[in-house]
This record gives C-alpha cells, structure tokens and sequence, in this order.
C-alpha cells in the first residue's frame, strides 16, 4: 500500500482523457479528445458510424496492446493514473467490463461463462460462485430464462440472450468501470428496456460509458454526452440541454434533432 | 485509493504464469529454427567438399548421366533424377488435385450426417497407410494392371509412381481442404443461400474463395510430399535413369537415388557428397516451394485484411 498513489486534485473523476489521439496504421481514428468522467456517471458516446467512438473506448482498456497498427498518444488516466503506467495491464482490464456490439457467448456452459471471472481471480468455492452466477445474471435480466438449462453452452443462447449473458459476465468482474458499446444492437426493445433500468441502478456502483446509436438511449440514460464525428469530438453537454435545443455546436443539434448521420 | 495504484503495479501469480509460458512458447518457436538450421549445416557440410572439388554445375544440371560407381570415369549428372522426380510429382498433382478438392468439397459442402461422418473417417485412414503399402500396390497390383491395359512391357513407370503418389497424397489433402472450408462461417453461406444461390453457387462463389488459403496450403503440401516421397516412388517408379519421353517410361527420383546409394557409398567419397548435393538441391526446392505459398498466402490475406491481427508482442509496457 506504499505505492504513491498520483491522484489527481478531483481523484473523483474516473476516467480522465487529456488530447487524446488514436490511428491505425498511421490513418488517424480520433484526434485531440480531452473530457473527463466523473464516478458514478453514465457518460453518453453518441455519433454516426466511423466516428471513432469504439476507439475512444479501445484506448480506455489498453485493446492497443493487441490490435496491430493501432498508436495511442495523449494520456488516459483511469482512477487518477495513466493506462499506460499500469505495469499489469491485466489488472486494469479487471476493473474494466466491457461489452462489445455482437454478443460473444464464450463456447462455455452459461454458469461457467459468468463463473469465469471469478475463477481467473481464484474463487474456487462453488458455494460462492452459485451467489455471483445468480447475482450476475439477475442483474442482467436473464436469470429466468435460463436457470434451468445453466449447463447448456452460452454460445447457443439466442442473440438478445447472449448480449445479456455478455453484459452478466462483465458484472461478474466487479468492475468499476463498465464500457458498453452499442450493447443493443442485437437486444429487443422490451429486453433492452429492461437493461436500461439495470443500468440506471448500477450507476451508483460503477462509472458507466454508453456507446449508443440510439440518440434517445442516451437521453434516457446519460447525464451528460459526448457528441464524437468523423474523428472529432465536437463536445461534451449535459444531455437535457443537449437535447433541448442547447448544444454549443449546430451539428450537434442537427444529429440529435435527426437531420443527419 | 492507495489500493488500486497497489493493483496497478501488483505483479500477481497469473502475470508472472504468464511471462513464464511466453518465454516458454518463444523457446518452442527458436527451436524449430535451430533444428532447420541444424539439418542444413547438417546436409551442406557433408556436401561441402563434394559442391567444392569436384561440382560442375553444367554436369550436375544438364547431363542424365549418373554413374557414380564407375571405375574409371563417374559423372554426376542429375538431370535425369530431377526430371524422375518432376514428372512423378507433377502426374500425382494432376490425380490428387482435382480428386482430394473434390472430396473435400463433397464432405464439406454437399454430404450430409451420416454421409458425412463415415467418409471423413475413412478418408483419415486412408491418409494413415504407410507408403511402403502404397509402393506395394504400384509393385504387385498397378504393375500388371498397367502392361494389360496400355499393352507396354514394363509397368513400373511415371504412370504407376504418379498415380501411387496421387492416390497417397490425397487423402492428407482432402483432410486439410475440408478443415479450410470448415473454417468458413456459416454466416457466409447462409448470406449467400438467402441470395437464392445454390449449393455449388454457394460453394463457388463464397465458399471456395474464402478458404482460398486454406486449399493453397493444402495443394502444397501434397506438392511437398509427392516431392520428398522416397519409398512408394522407389518401389513403383522402376528405378532406372532416364529422360522420360513418355508415361511409360522407367524414371528414378532423387529421393529414391538417396536411399538406395547412400548405404553402399564410403563417408566421404565423391559418390557420397554428390548424394548429399542431391539432399541440397532437395532441401532448397521444398524451401522455395514453402517460401513461395508463404508469399502467395501472405498477399492473399493484404488484400482481405482489414484490422490487422494480434501481433505476437507481450503484453507487457
């Protein structure tokens, strides 16, 4: 516990982004982004496609290490501290879930996908992984559908079935931040409402960032949102005033108001 | 919060499991390169004096005549072997080709159940038949079948050796064909078919073209191995030195030569570098031919790329 800690003077701020530039091969994605995240915030992405909103949140869990030809430069501090000085990455990833657009239902049985956290970190009591398995996927909205059959492969599971299985597993890592990107492509709305409520309550656990092409998801959710295009972001507003008429920039206005994108 | 900075530097159990196998994989990968390594040092130092004292390049590449044992006056002319070898190999691609491509696509794309499982079972087994067996077919079964048919003398010729080593190559053809179309989503064909595509449309115009590595490597491993085959061609080829002018005409291979002179030569002699010169010679092909499918593979996959794929590099800032 001796390690300096080089916390920022807000230290409640869990995610801050000082210029921020990302490219691919050399092709920029996403240029000169600064904002910060305060905890127990849903920050809202919205933006057409090709925005650079997914890499905006590749930089945040350091998918740089992996991803071939991608540069980050610009800093990303998470929880006060730059990304890039964690010497294990792999514990930043922990405190990060994230859930990508396409359900990814590991080829693993239902309670072992949502139990697989909890394993990688050394829980081997089944006592203890039943609670975080039913806790997780209750929390995700799937606990009912599937209690019965928790044996049977989650990659079997329907689309709608395999997101909420996806966003259970994230829960399981107890992160303290959670990363959703467009999680709902692929859910029905009714499904997705009820997501949406989960979100709502988790905020006072976690810092939420909510990728989303729907305009009105972000509305519902975000507190305040980021306007990100064509590799740019245009702004960061509170989301009513946002989508009241008082964003800053008129492309904003047009975006939300549906004129383009 | 002083625990997560402790977190962020914490070099835990998994992290250091981690560092170990990296390096433990990495070991396994320079290995592989130090055992190649090793044999052509191996080959080219037991050539060495052959390639230096006594090689004549024009001999070596233009003259058939390969009379290592004569007492007076040996030639060292592997012309002939390399044509042996060249006619063989490429009459079995001709059989395994078009054969394993289409098994493969029969199993992968058209058979259904049972069908299916059984043949891919017994296509495995075929694969698994040592080529001794093969050259004893050639010998006893192809050799009268051949005289019969084509009314020749002699049955033990390129036709018989590349028809042996067709059949030979196939089936670990066909195994890894059908593994390269299996790779293919079925996202694709289910894309293709809600077209109103049919099943060969399908497997043309998507399927093939997406496994298109896949059946490139396959193609040539069966090259590779129809080139490096010793004992079927040995025993089914006829084993005499010649320029073939025909199906029917007794050839040898190079690999064959290896394994039949290299017992009866002295360590050390003309006769026996010049064998190893062969191995060279044998060594460089397969190279270039593995070099060229890496080249042709790579630039296949530019051009479909998009992301770029996990680089091999550590996790580690």
């Amino acid at each position: 516990m001796s390690v300096p800690v080089q916390a920022s003077e807000a230290a409640d701020y869990a995610i801050e982004v000082e210029d921020l530039a990302i490219r691919y091969h050399g092709k920029p994605a996403l240029s000169s982004v600064t904002l910060q995240v305060p905890s127990h915030e849903i920050f809202g992405i919205i933006g057409p496609a090709n925005s650079g909103k997914t890499s905006f949140l590749r930089a945040i869990n350091r998918m740089d290490l992996m991803t071939a030809g991608m540069e980050v430069s610009g800093s990303v501090r998470v929880e006060g501290r730059d990304v890039r000085s964690w010497r294990n990455p792999y514990a930043l990833r922990q405190r990060i879930g994230v859930v990508f657009p396409l359900p990814v239902g590991l080829p693993l049985s239902i309670y072992d996908n949502v139990a697989l956290s909890s394993r990688l970190r050394g829980t081997r009591k089944k006592a203890d992984l039943d609670v975080i398995v039913e806790r997780c996927l209750r929390r995700a909205a799937l606990w009912d559908e599937v209690k019965d059959r928790l044996d049977s492969l989650g990659s079997l599971l329907s689309g709608g079935q395999q997101q909420r299985l996806t966003i259970a597993r994230a829960l399981s890592q107890d992160p303290s931040i959670l990363l959703l990107d467009e999680f709902s492509i692929a859910v029905d709305p009714v499904t997705t409402m009820r997501i949406e409520e989960v979100l709502a309550e988790l905020k006072s656990e976690m810092t939420i960032v909510l990728v989303t092409n729907l305009v009105q998801q972000a509305r519902r959710l975000a507190s305040r949102t980021a306007f990100f295009l064509t590799g740019e972001l245009v702004e960061v507003t509170e989301t009513e005033t946002m989508f009241e008429g008082g964003a800053q920039d008129p492309r904003t206005t047009a975006y939300v108001e549906g004129k383009f994108g | 919060m002083p625990e997560v900075a402790h977190a962020a530097d914490r070099r835990d159990a998994a992290w250091w499991i981690d560092r170990a196998v990296q390096i433990l994989v990495l070991a396994g990968g320079l290995s592989a390169i130090v055992f190649i390594a090793g044999i052509f040092v191996f080959i080219t130092r037991e050539g060495a004096g052959f390639v230096f004292d006594r090689f004549d390049f024009r001999e070596f590449f233009g003259s058939p005549r390969w009379t290592p044992t004569s007492s007076h006056n040996p030639t060292y002319g592997a012309l002939a072997l390399i044509a042996g070898t060249a006619s063989v190999t490429g009459l079995a691609m001709l059989v395994s080709v078009p054969f394993s491509l289409g098994a493969a696509i029969y199993i992968g794309e058209f058979a259904t159940g049972r069908v299916r499982e059984t043949l891919k079972v017994l296509v495995e087994l075929l694969a698994a038949i040592p080529s001794v067996v093969w050259g004893f077919i050639g010998l006893s079964i192809m050799n009268p079948l051949i005289i019969q048919v084509f009314d020749v003398p002699v049955g033990l010729n390129v036709l018989n050796a590349g028809v042996i080593l067709g059949l030979m190559a196939a089936p670990i053809m066909t195994t890894i064909a059908e593994d390269a179309l299996k790779a293919v989503p079925d996202t694709y064909r289910e894309a293709a078919e809600a077209m109103g595509a049919t099943r060969w449309q399908v497997t043309f115009k998507v399927v093939l073209p997406a496994a298109r590595n896949g059946l490139v490597a396959a193609t040539l491993l069966g090259v590779g191995r129809g080139f490096g085959e010793t004992m079927a061609v040995l025993m089914a080829s006829g084993h005499s030195i010649n320029l073939p002018t025909s199906p029917f005409d007794s050839v040898r291979a190079l690999t064959a030569t290896i394994a039949a002179e290299l017992g009866e030569t002295a360590a050390g002699s003309d006769h026996y570098g010049a064998l190893f010169t062969l191995g060279i010679f044998l060594f460089l092909v397969t190279f270039a031919i593995n070099f060229a499918a890496d080249v042709f593979v790579r630039g296949g996959q530019r051009k479909h790329r998009r992301r770029g794929r996990r680089p091999a590099a550590s996790a580690n800032p």
